[in-house]
């Protein structure tokens, strides 16, 4: 045997996945060098939906980022909306509301929850599981029309603002929420009897993509993957912000940090993130959801005709841009994918100096070449699904 | 003569029109219509004439007029010949192999014996698997003379894979041949006049493991890894377009027909119904005098089996449609390591059971 393989000729094959393949959804290109249907190489190319969000910021006003922050991670729009908001806001040193802390948490969790649902949907998708798919994205147009109800878009929400939010929550919102989470938890029995025990699900995903806990830090993984991997890191456990330290809430970890691990994972933080939700519902305080210093809030309608410095600084907000102090500022929060960092900038001005974001489906897309070398091409796809790469928020 | 040759032409002409006319399109339809039941949805209803929309089925029409107006595309590089071979060599075999599959008994008709069945080979089993084997070329040539990456290891994988499942799926019928003690599936079906002696309370075994080889012949999930989507594009059809993809595609329902046909042949009585023996039925239509009672009884028989059939079709497709996909090497070691050492086990069981 070891003869004929010495005599027979052949060669790697170098093919293209990506940028336009099924299993790249967000754009992306893998160079795999293959022996057969083993990877010896896997280059990642990223940068297709590249925007120049980051100099797009600079160019406009503090308030004028939000919209921005939406087309990030195009899944969960809210939690960067209220990331970027409360970066700026610890710029300026201000604190908002309780109301309106309690609203922003429940409009983080809905948004994990539709930003966990999607991707294991997609997973099941590409593994062939197609009525796990459908029966996942049932639930989170389910969830999209609370955030819908919400904020008045399904997608890009722009519902957060410096110092408080767009608008209150609607009525018959906690109603809605209970029904919607009730049907949510029966789909997610069904995708759970689907997947969890499934034996050809297990065999593909188990084992696969295996990262031992020392490694995925060195390779600055967080949330849902680092987690996976047996590391209790959570930003709203381990720096709370908002009002999480209030609720009560678990963070589930895995074991070997394998896609089946890192599946499960994802599969309780939905179940968790409802929790947090119904403990939000009930705590919620009464009161004002905006701040009062009109000098940094957006101005609502009916101030702006009867409040004098309302009116001027609506004027002087709009065109100028409202000024943080000089300085400079990180805050992290939880995102559906890990930390999401602001990095903000401020030389006094009404526009940013500066507008880094730290993505968390940067460094898990770098990881992909460590993760599959050696391993089968068909392994990409369960591997790739549960990186959870978003285009919009890896590229920028 | 003249009336065997009437009789072939009558048989040809209604297995022709229940494969190609009614179950392709209808089984499209189908599918459509039972994923969507599966998956919470409405599925296909848009397609109409005239504002009747007959619960989707004009989607087949509507398709069928897309796919013949689509360009024919072939890529530049590929090899003309065997690229445009490739879907015929697929599909031919896909409508031939029902050919040897009775759909009924024996039946006296106006002083003519009448054998449900095209071609009654001695061999008949055999000529199903020759005939599997044949359309193996056509997914490799279509993976080969593509020039794609994507079509050759879609190609690549579907030979090693329907190699290797057809080793599987001879021995796992072997236990039900020793037990019927004949290759021809006229006596097999004959055989299974009594309810107790179905292939099934037989070969229980058998059953399950020709029913796992024959999807993954077929290709559909969770078999599908040479056409696996996520993976390889669409695999060894990825550079087909218009009436050639159509036809691996109405090569794969066909084969769907050809996999339930076999399995209500083998396994679930033919066409018998339970507990009814031919004699019973003969004189159950006596009021209708000697020829009328035969041609009753032939619609009845030729009703059971075609009602089996559709059972199995509806189980092959709730099985594509609960599953995931396995992985290359996954596939191989259940062929080889489960499937292949089982069937070695059940057939010296048979014979020791059958020796005692």
């Amino acid at each position: 045997m070891r003869d004929i393989e010495k005599d027979l000729h052949t060669e790697h094959m170098v093919i293209n996945m990506g940028p336009s393949h099924p299993v790249t959804h967000g754009t992306v290109k893998f160079l795999v060098t293959l022996d057969g249907e083993t990877i010896v190489d896997l280059k990642v190319e990223i940068g297709y939906l590249h925007r120049g969000f980051e100099k797009m910021c600079e160019n406009g006003t503090w308030q004028q980022v939000i919209p921005y922050t939406d087309r990030l991670n195009y899944v969960s729009p809210l939690i960067n909306n209220v990331g970027y908001a409360l970066a700026v806001e610890k710029l300026i040193g201000i604190d908002v509301p309780e109301r309106c802390k309690y609203i922003r948490v429940i409009a983080c969790e809905l948004s994990r929850i539709a930003d966990h649902l999607t991707n294991v949907a997609a997973g099941g998708l590409e593994l062939g599981a197609f009525t796990a798919f459908l029966y996942f994205v049932e639930a989170r147009e389910l969830v999209w029309d609370l955030i819908e109800m919400l904020s008045g878009a399904r997608v890009t929400t722009n519902y957060v603002r410096i110092g408080g939010l767009k608008n209150d929550l609607p009525e018959g919102f906690s109603e809605k929420t209970r029904d919607v989470f009730k049907r949510v938890r029966v789909l997610w029995k069904d995708v759970d009897h689907l997947l969890t025990k499934n034996r050809v699900f297990i065999d593909r995903v188990r084992d696969v993509a295996v990262l031992p806990a020392d490694e995925a830090i060195a390779l600055v993984f967080t949330g849902p993957c680092l987690r996976a991997c047996g590391v209790p890191y959570d930003v709203r456990k381990a720096q709370p912000y908002l009002v999480y330290d209030r609720m009560d809430f678990e963070v589930p970890i895995g074991d070997t940090g394998d896609n089946f691990d890192k599946y499960l994972v994802r599969m309780e933080e939905i179940l968790q993130s409802m929790r947090i939700v119904e403990q939000a519902m009930e705590q919620l305080p009464s009161g004002p959801i905006n701040i009062d210093m009109p000098q940094y809030r957006w101005q609502s309608k009916d101030d702006i005709g009867s409040r004098i410095d309302s009116l001027i600084f609506h004027f002087k907000t709009v065109i100028d841009g409202i000024k943080p102090p000089p300085g400079e500022v990180y805050l992290a929060v939880e995102g559906g994918n890990g930390e999401l960092g602001f990095y903000l900038v401020s030389d006094g001005t009404g526009k940013p100096y500066k507008c880094r974001v730290r993505p968390p489906s940067f460094p898990l897309t770098a990881a992909m070449s460590r993760l599959m070398k050696g391993r089968l091409i068909a392994d990409i796809v369960p591997t790739f699904d549960m990186i959870n790469m978003i285009g919009g928020e890896c590229d920028r | 003569m003249i009336a065997d040759l009437i009789e072939s032409l009558a048989k040809i002409i209604f297995i022709f029109t229940v494969n190609l006319g009614f179950f392709a399109p209808v089984l499209g339809w189908v599918e459509r219509k039972q994923s969507a039941l599966i998956q919470d949805r409405i599925g296909a209803n848009r397609a109409d004439i005239l504002g009747f929309t007959v619960i989707g089925l004009f989607h087949s029409l509507a398709d069928a007029v897309k796919v013949l107006t689509k360009e024919d595309f072939i890529p530049a590089g590929a090899n003309k010949f065997f690229h445009t071979m490739a879907p015929f060599i697929s599909l031919v075999p896909a409508i031939a192999a029902f050919s040897v599959i009775p759909f009924g008994g024996k039946y006296t008709v106006f002083g003519h014996e009448v054998h449900l069945v095209i071609a009654d080979l001695d061999v008949g089993i055999l000529f199903v698997f020759a005939l599997a084997s044949l359309s193996t070329f056509g997914v490799v040539l279509a993976g080969w003379s593509s020039r794609s990456n994507w079509s050759l290891m879609g190609g690549l994988r579907a030979s090693a894979q329907m190699l290797s499942y057809e080793v599987a799926m001879g021995l796992t019928i072997i236990g039900i041949i020793m037990v019927f003690g004949s290759l021809k599936l006229t006596e097999i079906g004959a055989a299974q006049e009594n309810f107790f002696r179905w292939g099934i309370f037989l070969q229980p075994v058998g059953f399950i493991l020709f029913l796992t080889c024959a999807i993954a012949e077929n290709k559909r999930v969770p078999f599908d890894i040479p056409e696996a989507e996520s993976e390889l594009v669409a695999g060894y059809f990825t550079e087909y377009s218009g009436l050639k993809f159509v036809m691996f595609w109405m090569g794969e329902f066909l084969e769907i027909v050809t996999i339930s046909g076999m399995v209500t042949t083998l396994f679930f009585g033919a066409w018998h119904l339970p507990f009814v023996t031919d004699q019973m039925l003969l004189d159950f239509f006596q009021f209708a005098g000697p020829n009328g009672a035969g041609i009753l009884a032939m619609l009845v028989n030729i009703a059971t089996f075609f009602g089996k059939v559709v059972f199995f079709i509806w189980l092959q497709m709730a099985i594509r449609w609960t599953l995931p996909r396995f992985r290359y090497d996954q596939i191989m070691r259940l062929c080889w390591k489960m499937i292949l050492p089982i069937s070695l086990i059940n057939i010296l069981v048979t014979g020791l059971v059958l020796l005692i």
